[in-house]
């Protein structure tokens, strides 16, 4: 029995589940495309030209301005996380559908790794659509916020894996709930996203900084989006690069404790 | 050449509990190979040590002379599984199922419709190209899994309770494409609880219990050696118990039944006519169901 620590052996097998999901998300593609784009124009509409109006600006950035990488973040976040959550979690539990693939060359190992990409691929997705809305409200600058695109990658691919170890060890569909509002809501809401968290006392910034990923991928964004380098930017390339590889690596290695037996 | 599979003291526990324990066979090229057995008996923890997708825990396996814990994408390369659970891919049509599976084995997507649209019509299936799984009957299911379980054209192929919970007719057409599959040179592996269907297909087969085997050989074989050629039943009533104690004849009883076993039954049941008080003496020929039920008990499982 392999350590959960224990590097998985992955082949490009990999990509052929990943290329199974893209497949089915292209045959509704209508529906899927459609609410980033809508979330866009909630987020910037309601809370930055809305409340955005009595805030005026955030150390010298207006308040759409400063929010605007924070919901490219989220909806990176939410992206990955409820794929690889929830979708995953159908797939392996109703569909069966990772009992069927392993009878074929393919591996755990290549199927968890295949979901994992497809997840970090809807952060993508979403944040694709997500930046022409964002361009036409002229609330991020060209060309440096193309880089939102390869962050929405790499930031998917941690909150694909810190996902996949829930789905890995939740015993029921009903319990992905708590991981769901105890851990992504506050971080949606604590993590610098629609307020600089220097106004929270000192040990919630810590907390943040230490435990959120979300608090890295929106200060990562916000370099991109406004563009302004940040102090932080080795901390949060750094936090984000070494918390991805743990999570993809512990949540490969639980699924296939779960699932190999 | 090598036996399909060779199993020697293959052993599977799970936290404590032996599932398989200690068993020895081998699978030659081209013949029909059964495991039969109650609920619980082993059959689908040995499916899944064969199809390398559960590592066993002691013993040696090898499937093509490979084994399945170093070289399991090459010998899954060779092997079509028929699982017990339906488990296709609701997401896609019935084309489409088998068309994604073909991706998973690197089969260049024109052969894979090309295939996709033999295997369809092998199943008798080609209206159903463009149904969506949800929309198929149980036994339309089974057929495009045994199609699904096709798309490599294997060299071994698998199945575990290929025939679960389908009607007659259904269920011959399965049988009638797996013979028709040895005839090409497949070999094939099964397990089942249907002792017909055993009998029919099987060229060889187990009778497992409590993860060991209880018994191996042709089914004509294994009829004969345990339980004779016929069965004679009588009604169950003292009178015919008594009689058959007086003479002697080893018989079982259950039920409102009382049946003897015997290779003469002619001279058996006119001589139980004669002696016993009893209105129904019939005869009937021995099945594996007798052996079945006489190794392995009637007991309900669960």
């Amino acid at each position: 029995m392999p350590s959960i620590w224990s590097f998985p052996r992955i082949t490009r097998r990999a990509g052929k589940v990943w290329q199974r999901n893209l497949n089915v998300f292209f045959k509704t593609w209508k529906v899927n495309f459609f609410p980033p784009f809508i979330e866009a124009l909630l987020y910037l509409t309601a809370i930055g030209l809305g409340i955005g109006t009595y805030i005026g600006t955030i150390d010298g950035v207006s308040y759409i301005r400063y929010i605007a990488p924070a919901v490219l973040a989220i909806s990176a976040m939410n992206s990955a996380f409820f794929e690889c959550t929830y979708g995953s979690y159908v797939r392996m539990y109703y569909q069966k559908s990772f009992d069927a693939i392993i009878a074929t060359p393919l591996s755990i190992e290549d199927v968890i790794a295949g979901e994992l990409l497809w997840g970090a691929t809807r952060s993508v997705i979403s944040v694709t659509i997500m930046l022409p809305v964002l361009v036409v409200f002229g609330v991020i600058s060209l060309p440096f916020s193309l880089l939102a695109i390869p962050l929405a990658f790499l930031g998917g691919l941690t909150f694909a894996g810190l996902a996949m170890c829930f789905t890995a060890i939740t015993p029921s569909i009903d319990t992905l709930n708590y991981p769901s509002f105890l851990l992504i809501t506050p971080m949606m809401l604590f993590s610098g996203t629609f307020f600089p968290l220097s106004v929270l006392p000192a040990i919630f910034q810590y907390v943040a900084l230490a435990i959120f990923p979300l608090t890295h991928l929106v200060a990562l964004m916000r370099m991109a989006t406004l563009p302004s380098v940040g102090a932080l930017l080795p901390l949060n390339i750094a936090w984000i690069l070494v918390a991805t590889i743990i999570f993809c690596i512990i949540s490969i290695n639980l699924m296939r404790r779960r699932l190999i037996v | 050449m090598p036996d399909i599979i060779e199993a020697d003291d293959l052993t599977k526990t799970y936290n404590e509990i032996v599932a398989v324990s200690h068993i020895r066979f081998s699978v030659k090229k081209g013949e029909i190979f059964g495991f039969l057995g109650p609920n619980g008996a082993g059959k689908t923890t040995t499916m899944r040590m064969i199809e390398c997708v559960s590592p066993r825990t002691s013993g040696t396996l090898r499937v093509f002379g490979m084994d399945p814990d170093t070289d399991p994408a090459r010998i899954k390369q060779r092997i079509g599984v028929v699982p017990q659970e339906t488990n296709l891919d609701p997401d896609f049509t019935c084309q489409g199922n088998l068309l994604t599976y073909a991706r998973y084995f690197d089969i260049p997507p024109a052969d894979a419709e090309k295939r996709a649209e033999n295997l369809l019509a092998f199943v008798a299936l080609t209206e159903k190209r463009n149904t969506a799984i949800d929309k198929l009957s149980g036994g339309m299911k089974r057929r495009l899994i045994l199609a699904r379980a096709l798309i490599n054209n294997p060299d071994l192929l698998i199945l575990d309770e290929p025939t679960i919970g389908l009607d007659p007719q259904a269920r011959h057409l399965i049988w009638e494409r797996l013979r028709l599959l040895r005839t090409q040179g497949n070999t094939i592996v099964l397990t089942t609880h249907y002792l017909d269907e055993a009998a029919r297909l099987c060229d060889r087969l187990v009778i497992m219990d409590h993860g060991t085997f209880l018994v191996e050989g042709t089914p004509a074989d294994l009829v004969r050696e345990q339980v004779g050629s016929e069965i004679i039943e009588m009604d169950n009533t003292p009178e015919v118990i008594t009689c058959l104690a007086d003479l002697g004849v080893p018989y079982e009883s259950f039920g409102d039944q009382v049946q003897v076993a015997t290779d003469a039954s002619r001279e058996l049941a006119k001589t139980l006519l004669d002696r016993c008080k009893t209105s129904r003496v019939s005869t009937r020929p021995a099945t594996l169901e007798d052996v079945f039920l006489k190794l392995t008990g009637r007991t309900l499982r669960e």
